[in-house]
């Protein structure tokens, strides 16, 4: 907020911050400075945890491959449990000194950072595992984390063809809820799935045309409107619910589930292929979608044009872009895949719904926009990311560590501050994000 | 970027307190009429449209049409019969809504002065929750003498709200990281923490496997005018507004806010410390939706206890929260009035629940509405063309909603 491109400032096009442009390895920017000392400071704490967690270690752990359904019957790896941690610690602390002394240049940040993200999970993994009764189930860990992640993929590039063009999205979640109910009704009367899908998507688009509205027509506050857009969508439905659904929840309220498709050949590749190719078609289109927002974003004429009324209106409008046109042309296709998202819910899962069913996922995808830094192919990771441990929160609950239940449960939301606050910093919005656009 | 961030909506005096810069309408009047029309159209509209919702999502009138005239408008009739009933119909309603609007209104002015500051605070929730909390253990389990208990309560809610919200400010300050993002995450952590400490043996209530705690003394509760729910927590509402408002008005640090949120790169030319700001903002913000949280904890129901610690305590007072400091425009005395409106809804609602079977959620969906209503009064002159020329602001700045 610290920089909302203040009315003051009369600049024309921004200025590039100075760190990008400078030549020399050796000059870094304040920002740049803290940013990488905070990174390199997280690493190395962790790194204490996994020494300090060394101590209650105990035995070996064990990592289930397969799944007691699958045709292909991997091993159950097991590695002894104080090494790995010990190693992974050692990576971790490696790592980290190496952020803090400022030593690592070209892509080497980019690896160490990786290792540490990869030794931490491992090293966690391998003492909340070791000694147990039972093996850490890996491929539910991946499968699960895909099927978290799918809503939150969709929601998340929603938020990204919405604030790419300049206008805040808080509402992911109203949409996601509001297309959740509807899919859960139309998908019931019907008994069509591809109905409940559709018709979720005319729902997530209705919403959107509420923020268009509201946002670009009548422009009130984008924030405050998504918030109000949320409490809307929560009462109507809720109401909805109470008064139609719930008293014929047999007729109203029961849609078919959406299946697994296999990918005929790809799902039988051991361990990659239940994993991976034998998901719901909304996880596919899930994958489809990243790519075809990126691609619509950079590599046609409707994504330049989307990414300059984001960035600057004023100058857009200059050379003839609508600026109103095609932000209301964004809202409304960030409807449609928010629509889908939320359509997961209920058609993807269990096939009913529930008072405020999607529990804050549009929150978190509004999070996962932001982590990563509104580009849909880092959003669609960030939002992998909360999946996978949203995922491991709650396998390594049947693991019985000695963490309280409800402590694993909050792992994901923990984890997502530490990632804000002491890996991504401050990020830079879209210039024009959330500001309505007067004709100049 | 330039042109487009000034104020939209013509003539909106956006932030209250930058009196210099209102244009000509409002300056000359003294009281804002314009504005309470709008106000009162957004409201009519708004139950409008509930009716309308109402009518065609019951299965019963739309199963008989020959009887529609006469099945819709007794439907109508009877549910915002008993919303008017429930909220304002007797003294004993009337209180009852005061009751209700005192927690939204100490939300309500947390929220306001963190918008002031251009901070969006949706941690309300997060923060009501720590004061619930710690509210309510030394309620139930200090036994201090009467009013110093009660005291002593109040400050160690009010104290957990403020860590709460100063964690936010102090990691945006610091680290530059999204206070959007912190404060649903702190959100789900302070719910979660809460739902772990009522499984502790410091928390349960003894003899119980459910998540609730032991009933708050009596010492604790805020006393109430007998025979009816016009409890303490009210006036400490209206104290919390008072003060918002000194603060905001009348105090340097007000000011500093106010800059702030006008404009944070001017406001550091001047010599503010934009990041001390952010903290002390988010400090007061959360200690006022701690506030709120003392409120649910300690506010005597129609039984005479409070309700006990369990973990929907706080409901949703962080969001409603929100739409009251819109609707309030950000400003303390608009909260205020807007939290009554509000609890005046809830109370009735809850009236309509019992004796008209028409769901709570339709009260959700009025207050929404409401909301979006006076948010864009730009809509209501389009339906109502005769408020045409009467235009109002949000308060909120306008231009400081970009997620950076």
């Amino acid at each position: 907020m610290s920089a909302p491109a203040t009315p003051a400032v009369p600049s024309a096009p921004t200025p590039p911050p100075p760190a990008a442009a400078t030549p020399g390895p050796r000059l870094e920017s304040a920002e740049k400075r803290r940013q990488r000392l905070s990174t390199g400071v997280l690493i190395v704490v962790v790194g204490v945890l996994l020494l300090v967690l060394l101590a209650s270690t105990h035995g070996a752990s064990r990592f289930a491959l397969s799944n007691a359904f699958d045709p292909v019957q991997l091993p159950t790896v097991s590695l002894p449990g104080l090494p790995t941690v010990l190693v992974c610690a050692v990576l971790c602390l490696l790592a980290g000194a190496g952020f803090v002394s400022g030593r690592l240049h070209g892509r080497l940040p980019a690896v160490a950072g990786t290792v540490a993200g990869i030794a931490f999970t491992l090293g966690f993994l391998a003492w909340a595992a070791a000694g147990r009764d039972l093996p850490f189930p890996v491929s539910n860990q991946f499968a699960g984390t895909l099927s978290l992640a799918t809503p939150l993929v969709f929601g998340a590039l929603c938020g990204v063809l919405c604030e790419r063009a300049g206008v805040v999205n808080v509402s992911i979640e109203g949409q996601f809820l509001v297309s959740a109910f509807v899919a859960a009704v139309v998908g019931s009367v019907t008994g069509s799935l591809a109905a409940a899908i559709v018709s979720a998507m005319v729902a997530g688009f209705g919403m959107a045309v509420l923020l268009a509205l509201f946002a670009i027509g009548f422009k009130v506050n984008q924030v405050v409107l998504g918030v109000v857009l949320n409490v809307f969508a929560s009462g109507i439905t809720g109401f909805l619910f109470d008064q139609l659904v719930s008293p014929q929840a047999e007729k109203l309220n029961s849609a078919p589930v959406m299946a697994a498709l296999p990918i005929p050949g790809l799902s039988k590749i051991p361990f990659f292929g239940p994993v991976l190719f034998s998901q719901p078609v909304l996880a596919y289109l899930a994958v489809i979608a990243v790519v075809l927002v990126w691609w619509l974003l950079t590599r046609t004429s409707w994504g330049l044009r989307i990414r300059s009324v984001g960035e600057h209106p004023a100058a857009a409008e200059v050379v003839g872009i609508s600026v109103t046109g095609v932000r209301w042309s964004a809202v409304l296709a960030g409807g449609l895949l928010a629509g889908l998202g939320g359509s997961f819910f209920t058609v993807g899962a269990t096939g009913s719904f529930d008072k405020d069913f999607t529990v804050g996922n549009g929150f978190i995808a509004l999070a996962a926009l932001i982590m990563g830094r509104w580009n849909p192919v880092l959003a669609a990771l960030m939002a992998v990311f909360f999946g996978f441990v949203t995922q491991m929160g709650s396998q390594m609950q049947t693991l019985s560590t000695p963490v309280p239940s409800q402590f694993l449960l909050l792992l994901p939301y923990v984890a997502t501050i530490i990632a804000v606050a002491g890996l991504i910093g401050r990020v830079r919005a879209p210039a024009a994000d959330g500001e309505p656009y007067e004709k100049g | 970027m330039s042109g487009t961030a000034t104020v939209p909506d013509s003539g909106a005096p956006a932030p209250a307190g930058k009196q210099p810069t209102a244009p000509p309408p409002r300056a000359n009047r003294g009281f804002p009429w314009t504005e309470l029309a709008t106000t009162v159209a957004a409201f009519v509209l708004a139950f409008l449209v509930g009716a309308l919702l109402m009518i065609f999502s019951d299965p019963k009138i739309l199963s008989q049409p020959q009887y529609f005239g006469y099945l819709a408008t007794q439907k109508v009739v009877s549910a915002y019969g008993a919303l008017i009933d429930g909220s304002v119909g007797s003294w004993q309603a009337i209180t009852e809504s005061t009751a209700q609007a005192a927690p939204l209104i100490c939300g309500g002015l947390g929220v306001g002065l963190a918008f002031r500051a251009g901070l969006f605070n949706i941690g309300g929730q997060g923060q009501a929750i720590w004061g619930a909390i710690l509210a309510a253990y030394v309620g139930f389990s200090w036994h201090l003498p009467p009013v110093v208990q009660l005291v002593v309560a109040v400050i160690a809610g009010v104290l957990g709200g403020a860590v709460w919200g100063g964690l936010v400010g102090w990691l945006k300050a610091r680290t530059g990281a999204h206070e959007v993002i912190v404060t649903i995450m702190l959100n789900y952590v302070a719910a979660g923490l809460l739902g772990y400490l009522l499984t502790t043996s410091a928390f349960q209530r003894p003899g119980r496997t459910d998540p609730i705690s032991p009933v708050v003394d009596w010492n604790a509760t805020f006393p109430r005018l007998a025979g009816s729910q016009l409890h303490l927590g009210f006036v400490l509402a209206l104290l919390a507004a008072v003060a918002v408002w000194w603060i905001l008005d009348r105090s340097t640090i007000g000011f500093t806010i106010k800059a702030v949120g006008a404009n944070p790169n001017a406001a550091a030319t001047a010599g503010m410390s934009v990041a001390r700001t952010t903290i002390i903002a988010m400090t007061l913000a959360g200690a006022l939706a701690g506030l709120a949280g003392v409120q649910a904890a300690l506010g005597p129901t129609t039984g005479g206890t409070p309700v006990p610690l369990s973990n929907g305590i706080v409901g949703t007072i962080g969001f409603d929260a929100i739409t009251v400091a819109l609707l309030g425009r950000s400003r303390p005395l608009g909260t205020v009035l807007a939290g009554l409106l509000f609890g005046a809804l809830h109370a009735g609602g809850l009236a309509m629940q019992s004796i008209a079977q028409t769901p709570l959620t339709l009260t959700t969906v009025l207050q929404a509405l409401i909301v979006m209503f006076v948010a864009a009064p730009m809509l209501v002159t389009k339906l109502l063309p005769f408020l045409r020329g009467r235009r109002v602001g949000t308060g909120v700045p306008s231009s400081s909603g970009g997620l950076a």
